[in-house]
């Protein structure tokens, strides 16, 4: 079984070879390519996306076992290549009014997504930073694509800085895991505190110092307090549509990847991560909610917005029941939407063809764009969790969750910190309907952005209809991380 | 007689007429009076489907009628359950009723954005009919909470001068209480395996679990009822709210709250109902109503002291609810039902002058008999039904209500009844200073009397009021079985458990 089997790995093989081709197609076209290049981006995200919903469910081996595909993968990586097609999708407009219509940008993307299913089908440690260095490294450059402008040159080279220390972290935690347990591979990790359990001996102090680095490491990638300092910095410093790309898709692989690390090969040490998981949960949540509302960039909110998100998704991973990975599963699909519509708007934020972002210049917005301003209030008050939008459903499974596992105190700390959270949102709703428009945004939109706010504000208002068999495929997918 | 699904065709049929709103494109003249047509039909369509709920409904059984089940998210056992039963199916009609006269008194009151207007205000009313008919605890939930939205964007769009500040206050204040009940609904959940409402009311749960699960229902609902002292978001928000925004406030979103403690609170969690009735309930619903009518009879501002005196009202139906005799629960549904129409009235009756001068403020009208004298009787009528005069509905609720205190506990009886004095005190003052006396404003000299629109918003109002107060057993009769089948589940639980003790409750070490 343990072989080089390719034919699990498909779709990130394919996706590494169309990657270069694209590479390849735009040294060749030089200027011009820019364009094609991006749409052939999407379309071969397109296909890698179809070749995961048309592959085999079972467990599957590939590498010697250092890549594993299963439900979960399939699940995630899903989310993670939706999340990456939209927001690239996105862009278009957005660099060729900016004079960042480079052809590298959207094959940085692409290398970025790669990194990003690596490590979502990571099963072995070294896997695990291949994948994370292959996305951050894209993520570095593309943050720092704007490189005649300070603030993304600034935001590219902090998100460098910060970033190499979190993997410095994350390589020296697992070098203390390979120390102490002799292995780096996810199943055999799993073994080895199994027998530790079995024969009821403590687990060696230095494997529980490697978690924590390991896990501080990764905490990092989530953007999870206290690892979340580059966030509002880079997020503003990014150009838009690499925020929202950054807010969007490496989330979803990052807390995969926790969530897989955690519940695999260190199920066992449970009540050693439980701990350290509460308090990172706790404190994104009541920082992500607190330092929200004060802030004046909508960019920076949504830096805010994402930590107290992933808050919210760390509730699950603290219950570390099945029904808490099911909750974390609904939260970030909910969550990747919500996102990538939200970013959709503040892609249309411009005046007389220059891009705003002060969440003032949302002002009147009710008047001035009604439709754009509806879709703007169904996504707010979605990300506040107001039923019966979507966002209300993804809280709604992560704290059943946290109540299961007894963790009352997380819970009630959670949704007094979502009212709070909610204030912030609702703020944006006040400025776009009770106050009258001072500058007026520029009008039309173009026809991509339009599609994506209609269709992610439809699905926060219609994911009522759709809940049944998104939370069977969650749970299909919780149920894959806890079969092995 | 279930055969089609009449409780879904309420619920929906406004959200329909939302969406025939929003596809209306033309001169914003012709939207707007599209609009208003529209969800006056579509409000007028709903409030008589809803007539065919009143008059179908079968007396004499607590059992959920017209009941409805698709299973929604089968992992979790969390299916779209409708139903009422004789608790529920009075506030589906007092919903219906109110929204089409809403509509009718924005008519002219509202002018800018009509079309967002009458589509928050028909998806307000699919909300409120929702929650009343839902009989899973998810699906209740949710539209619980979905109420908010309409509700704040009307109060924050089209309310007055500190409209945003209101509009905050409502929302993180509610938000804030539910969200702790939504925990509550999360832990049932999790200790039964089910949100089925008819299955959980029969169903025991362990009673040091209850006070917890109490108190976390307890922070929504004291909050929506709104119960002393959360009661603070309640007269900014209707001071500022739009006429109909007060209206729907004072008429549907406070009986949500008694709703509530009848639905969930008392049958679910009888043991901590008895323990906490005595703790909590009784004292404060006690200061609700001497102390807010006090501060009532001190108000400038007519819509203030009404909101004032819908704290002091729902003093009285809390208590009703928690006496947990005949008579007192049937005088809380009696006073809640009466009190949506009424006061939703008093609310329209100021908007009527508001309407005309543009002031809320007492001391800006005098004399207005002698230019209104059909607007004077119409707001005598609702005035005597707020004080509690006999042959009113404000009366037979309060009067229920009284019987069942006495029968529990005379000091609260008495101290609840002394409101009744000072809510006579705070109306009559109020009717004094703006109906009588010389009318010495000049401005005053040319306000005219109350169009035929306005009559027409008034009749049925009126008719209700004097139906309730001198026929009620019409009303009785609803709800007797579902009454009694709540009393008598109660006391069962309570002798099951042996009589409630704080030793069951708290765990002692």
């Amino acid at each position: 079984m343990i072989s080089l089997d390719l034919t699990s790995a498909l779709p990130e093989v394919f996706l590494a070879c169309a990657a270069m081709v694209l590479l390849m197609l735009g040294v060749f076209r030089r200027a011009g390519s820019t364009r094609l290049v991006l749409v052939l981006t999407v379309v071969v995200l397109a296909v890698a996306l179809l070749l995961i919903v048309f592959s085999p469910d079972d467990r599957a081996l590939a590498f010697n076992g250092l890549f594993v595909t299963d439900n979960f993968t399939a699940y995630m990586k899903v989310l993670v290549l939706l999340g990456a097609a939209l927001t690239i999708g996105m862009s278009l407009g957005y660099i060729e009014r900016e004079q960042m219509d480079r052809f590298e940008f959207p094959v940085l993307m692409l290398f970025a997504t790669l990194g990003m299913l690596a490590m979502v089908s990571a099963n072995d440690l070294i896997s695990l930073y291949l994948g994370l260095e292959l996305q951050s490294l894209s993520l570095y450059v593309i943050t720092a694509f704007r490189r005649d402008t300070v603030r993304s040159s600034e935001a590219g080279l902090k998100y460098f800085v910060l970033g190499a220390l979190s993997s410095g972290m994350l390589l020296y935690g697992s070098s203390m895991v390979y120390g102490f347990a002799g292995s780096t591979n996810f199943e055999a990790l799993a073994e080895v505190l199994a027998a530790d359990l079995a024969f009821d001996r403590t687990p060696s102090l230095g494997l529980i110092v490697g978690l924590v680095f390991l896990l501080a490491g990764l905490a990092f990638k989530v953007s999870a307090v206290p690892f979340h300092m580059w966030t509002p910095d880079v997020y503003e410093g990014a150009p838009t549509p690499v925020t929202a790309f950054l807010a969007s898709a490496p989330k979803v692989a990052a807390m995969a990847l926790i969530v897989r690390v955690m519940v695999g090969p260190f199920g066992d040490l449970f009540e050693q991560w439980q701990q350290i998981v509460v308090v990172i949960s706790i404190g994104s949540m009541v920082l992500g909610a607190f330092a929200a509302i004060n802030q004046t960039n909508i960019k920076r909110l949504m830096a805010y917005s994402s930590i107290g998100h992933m808050g919210y998704v760390l509730v699950g991973l603290a219950a570390g029941t099945e029904a808490g990975v099911l909750g974390i599963v609904v939260y970030l699909a909910i969550y990747l939407i919500m996102n990538i519509g939200t970013f959709a708007c503040i892609l249309c934020m411009s005046q007389e063809g220059r891009m705003v972002e002060r969440i003032e210049d949302l002002k009147g917005l009710g008047k001035s764009n009604p439709l754009m301003a509806l879709a703007m209030t169904i996504l707010m008050f979605s990300m506040a969790g107001i039923p019966p939008l979507a966002g209300f459903f993804g809280k709604y499974f992560v704290f059943l969750a946290a109540i299961e596992a007894g963790l009352y105190a997380l819970a009630v700390i959670g949704v007094l910190a979502s009212v709070v959270g909610a204030f912030y949102y609702v703020r944006i709703v006040k400025l776009m309907y009770f106050e009258e428009p001072a500058e007026v945004l520029d009008r039309p939109i173009g026809a991509v952005l339009r599609l994506m706010i209609t269709g992610t504000s439809l699905a926060m208002v219609l994911f009522l209809l759709v809940a049944g068999p998104v939370v069977g495929g969650a749970g299909a997918a919780a149920a894959a991380l806890f079969a092995g | 007689m279930s055969d089609w699904p009449l409780l879904s065709l309420i619920t929906f049929l406004p959200l329909l007429g939302a969406a025939f709103i929003f596809f209306i494109r033309s001169e914003p003249e012709v939207v707007a009076r599209n609009a208003r047509a529209v969800a006056l039909w579509f409000s007028l369509g709903t409030f008589v489907l809803s007539l065919w709920l009143w008059f179908s409904f079968e007396r004499g059984t607590a059992e959920f009628q017209w009941a409805e089940e698709v299973l929604w998210i089968p992992g979790f056992n969390i299916s779209y359950r409708m139903g009422v039963d004789g608790i529920s199916m009075p506030f589906v009609l007092l919903s219906t009723l109110l929204t089409p006269l809403c509509i009718l008194a924005s008519w002219e009151a509202i002018k800018v954005r009509v079309k967002e207007y009458m589509i928050a205000f028909l998806v307000l009313e699919t909300m409120m009919v929702g929650m009343f008919c839902a009989l899973d605890f998810v699906v209740f939930y949710i539209f619980f909470e979905g109420v908010l939205i309409p509700m704040f964007l009307i109060i924050g769009v089209w309310g007055g001068a500190r409209r945003v500040y209101s509009a905050f206050k409502f929302f993180l204040f509610t938000l804030a209480g539910s969200v702790l009940m939504l925990l509550a609904i999360l832990a049932i959940y999790f200790e039964t395996g089910i949100t089925d409402i008819p299955t959980l009311l029969d169903t025991r749960l362990p009673p040091e679990m209850q006070t917890w699960l109490w108190l976390a229902f307890f922070a929504s609902f004291a909050v929506k009822v709104p119960m002393w002292p959360v009661h603070t978001w309640l007269p900014d928000a209707h001071v500022e709210a739009p006429t109909a925004g007060s209206v729907i406030l004072a008429g549907v979103l406070l009986k949500m709250g008694g709703y509530g403690f009848l639905r969930f609170s008392l049958p679910m969690l009888p043991e901590a109902s008895a323990l906490f009735t005595p703790l909590l309930i009784y004292p404060l619903s006690i200061i609700a109503v001497i102390y807010t009518s006090l501060v009532a009879l001190a108000q400038e501002d007519m819509k203030k002291l009404i909101a004032y005196s819908s704290v002091a009202h729902m003093g009285f139906v809390t208590v009703g609810i928690f006496t947990v005799t005949q008579q007192g629960i049937e005088g809380a549904m009696i006073q809640m039902l009466s009190h949506g129409v009424v006061s939703a009235a008093l609310f329209l009756i100021v908007g009527v002058i508001y309407d005309r001068m543009h002031s809320r403020l007492i001391e800006r009208y005098d004399g207005l008999v002698e230019r209104m004298p059909a607007y004077a009787l119409m707001f005598m009528v609702f005035m005597l039904a707020s004080v509690g005069l006999p042959g009113t509905s404000g009366f037979v609720g309060e009067f229920l209500v009284l019987v069942g205190a006495f029968q529990v506990n005379t000091a609260v009886a008495v101290l609840c009844a002394s409101g009744m004095v000072l809510g006579a005190a705070y109306m009559l003052y109020l009717y004094r200073r703006v109906i009588f006396g010389k009318m010495t404003k000049e401005d005053l000299r040319t306000i005219l009397d109350i169009s035929w629109r306005e009559k027409a918003i008034f009749a049925p109002l009126i008719a209700v009021v004097l139906w309730m107060g001198i026929y009620p057993m019409s009303f009785i009769d609803v709800m007797a079985a579902s009454v009694a089948n709540v009393i008598d589940n109660y006391e069962a639980a309570l002798a099951a458990a042996e009589g409630p003790s704080l030793a069951a409750l708290l765990p002692v070490e």
